[in-house]
């Protein structure tokens, strides 16, 4: 049975992060309907920073210190989102599709080598975290303390997520714009305004994500390409703009993923592919998609 | 979005001959000038061309922008590289023949998925399942080698030993380089054909407005389905004459970058013009190349001209061209 629980915090591990990349994806498409392909990237710049800003600009300091560094990556790539969107993004609203999609991906050749730019070619890691809060016994196995204070930063997010969005006035606003941009704007509300906003706090939760597992794996370059693709198959299943389908969706993946990794570890990805594809076969806008 | 530049396509069959037939003597006589380097660059160029072709009949032609054309080039690759490691087989006809059934099986499969679904959906579908033939390639390395990939040697052109008695650069720049480009010239006719029938001018139709198309009795599911099959084949074969050119086929051409490498080329041609693709691809190719060869950076410089092409010049080369040579003979009239 412990096993079991080890297992069930691994899953919680993994959908928390995945919640944080995807949940900022389904967002930002909700409100822009735009895809961004770049997210990925964000998500590894927030790695990047907290990684450095941990591992190496303040190495030496007092630990509790550090730990008030880890939102570090979070915040660097809500800047950066808040420059992006409208400088790059912004001429983009109008156009068809395939040019967004094109622009988000020549975004994120950029980003990918500005980040090799800055950081070069080599891992960099902010282990300190990790190894400081020790473990926890749970029966005979032993499991690190900070995964789960990752589950907990993740499942605070979610709901704060969702108090912001259901019960604040710019919650209201936010889901005015996201079902009828035209009309919210009638109705005086400042739409670039908003969207600046929604992509910035998109960008916060993918760069949130990329700090708290940092400590536990470490920053690599393409990480973010390969979290994206992750991140797709989230939203694919969850619904692409619907943040309780980013949430159900990265629960279903991270689930399936730590059982994959222990039964069928070569097929894994395969199957999390198999599993979206069909989910897209019986429910074309996903589980809790809006058909568009 | 204009369609104003697909008028031109309907010009006189006297007209294109005009145009091409210099073209394909130019292409023909290159090697003999040039370096057997810059052979081979165009040779990697033409191949290209061919699978950017396949895919613009989606992109241009039918409307849908596949993101996962990587898994179509990745299948014709991967298949001459098994046909090599298991079955022992040197001809580069069976090599193109096992490519296109490769492409074929898996393209209706993923046809069968993606064609129910259009726009952005289309788009992140195509790139799931691509992704799904990448992670297999990537993790059952004992069959595909892994990231280490597969090597391919020297293959045999019209059942004749070419391979072993001369040098490899050699090989690729003269043989090779004219079987590449008889193969480009037979696509682009092929494609040409396709484009200009009845059916393509019913994927054009479907393009332009769905739910008219659906009206005049066109079975639009249908028809997206084989533009689909024909597009993911032409990729496949372009994947089938990329092995031997490079030697060894690695994970790399499945993974998802790729796709937005095919994207980046019709874009940076011109996707609403039938020559676009082929230019995009030959002169992406040079400039990656030499983008590489200049800096560590290169991929920042691609992004920068991609959005920089997508915001300022979004009818790509060909499409400017043609806009300007409209102005410059209008000037000149008067």
């Amino acid at each position: 049975l412990d096993i079991l629980v080890i297992h069930l915090f691994n899953a919680l591990l993994y959908a928390s992060v995945l919640f944080l990349i995807a949940g900022g994806l389904s967002l930002i498409y909700g409100v822009m309907r735009i895809v961004n392909l770049a997210h990925g990237n964000l998500f590894a710049l927030g790695a990047f920073i907290t990684a450095s800003a941990v591992g190496q600009w303040f190495a030496g300091s007092e630990s509790a210190w550090l730990y008030l560094l880890l939102p570090a990556g979070a915040v660097g790539a809500a800047v950066l989102g808040a420059i992006l969107e409208p400088t790059l993004l912004r001429p983009f609203y109008r156009r068809p599709e395939e040019y967004q999609l094109l622009v988000t991906f020549g975004l994120l050749m950029i980003l990918e080598d500005l980040m090799r730019f800055v950081w070069g070619p080599y891992p960099v890691s902010a282990t300190v975290l990790y190894e400081k809060l020790g473990s926890i016994t749970v029966g005979e196995w032993i499991y690190p303390r900070y995964n789960l204070l990752v589950i907990a930063i993740g499942g605070l997010a979610a709901l704060f997520l969702w108090a912001f969005i259901y019960r604040t006035k710019f919650g209201v606003v936010l889901r005015a714009t996201s079902q009828d941009m035209r009309r919210a704007s009638a109705l005086g509300i400042n739409v670039n305004l908003v969207y600046v906003q929604a992509f910035t706090i998109g960008c916060f939760m993918a760069g949130l994500g990329g700090a708290i597992i940092v400590p536990s794996q470490s920053a690599v370059l393409g990480m973010g390409v390969d979290a994206l693709v992750l991140s797709f198959i989230v939203v694919v299943i969850g619904g692409l703009g619907s943040l309780e389908g980013a949430l159900v969706g990265a629960l279903i993946v991270g689930v399936i993923r730590e059982i994959g990794i222990s039964v069928f570890p070569e097929i894994e990805l395969a199957v999390l592919y198999l599993i979206a594809a069909v989910v897209l076969l019986v429910r074309p806008a996903g589980l809790f998609g809006r058909a568009t | 979005m204009t369609t104003a530049p697909l008028a031109h396509a309907a010009r006189s069959p006297l007209k294109i001959v005009f145009w091409a037939v210099p073209i394909a003597v130019l292409l023909a006589l290159l090697p003999l000038v040039i370096d057997p380097y810059q052979t081979i660059l165009l040779a990697y160029g033409l191949v290209m061309a061919i699978a950017v072709l396949g895919f613009n009949l989606l992109l241009g032609y039918t409307g849908l922008l596949s993101f996962g054309h990587s898994a179509y080039f990745g299948v014709g690759a991967y298949a001459v590289a098994f046909m090599v490691k298991y079955l022992h087989l040197q001809s580069m006809e069976l090599f193109v023949l096992g490519a296109i059934a490769a492409s074929i099986v898996v393209t209706t499969v993923f046809g069968y998925v993606c064609v129910r679904y259009t726009r952005i959906f289309f788009s992140i579908l195509t790139l799931a399942l691509s992704q799904v033939l990448w992670s297999l390639a990537f993790k059952f390395f004992w069959v595909t080698g892994g990231t280490d990939g597969l090597r391919v040697p020297t293959p045999k052109l019209l059942g004749v030993v070419t391979g072993e008695s001369e040098d490899k650069i050699h090989f690729l720049s003269h043989g090779y380089y004219y079987y590449v480009l008889v193969v480009f010239i037979l696509c682009v006719m092929l494609m040409w054909l396709i484009v200009h029938s009845p059916f393509g001018k019913a994927l054009q139709a479907i393009r332009d407005n769905e739910t008219r198309a659906r009206f005049v009795g066109i079975r639009i599911r249908r028809y997206r389905f084989v533009a689909f099959l024909v597009s993911g084949v032409f990729t496949g074969i372009a994947g089938a004459l990329w092995v031997p050119l490079n030697g060894l086929t690695t994970p790399d051409i499945l993974y998802w970058p790729f796709s937005g490498e095919i994207v980046f080329m019709s874009v940076l041609g011109g996707f609403r013009n039938f020559t676009g693709p082929i230019v995009g691809a030959v002169v992406f190719n040079y400039l990656k190349t030499y983008a590489v060869g200049l800096t560590v950076y290169w991929q920042a410089f691609m992004g920068v001209i991609l959005v920089v092409l997508v915001m300022l010049l979004p009818t790509g080369i060909v499409g400017t061209a043609k806009l300007l040579y409209g102005v410059a003979r209008r000037r000149l009239a008067r």
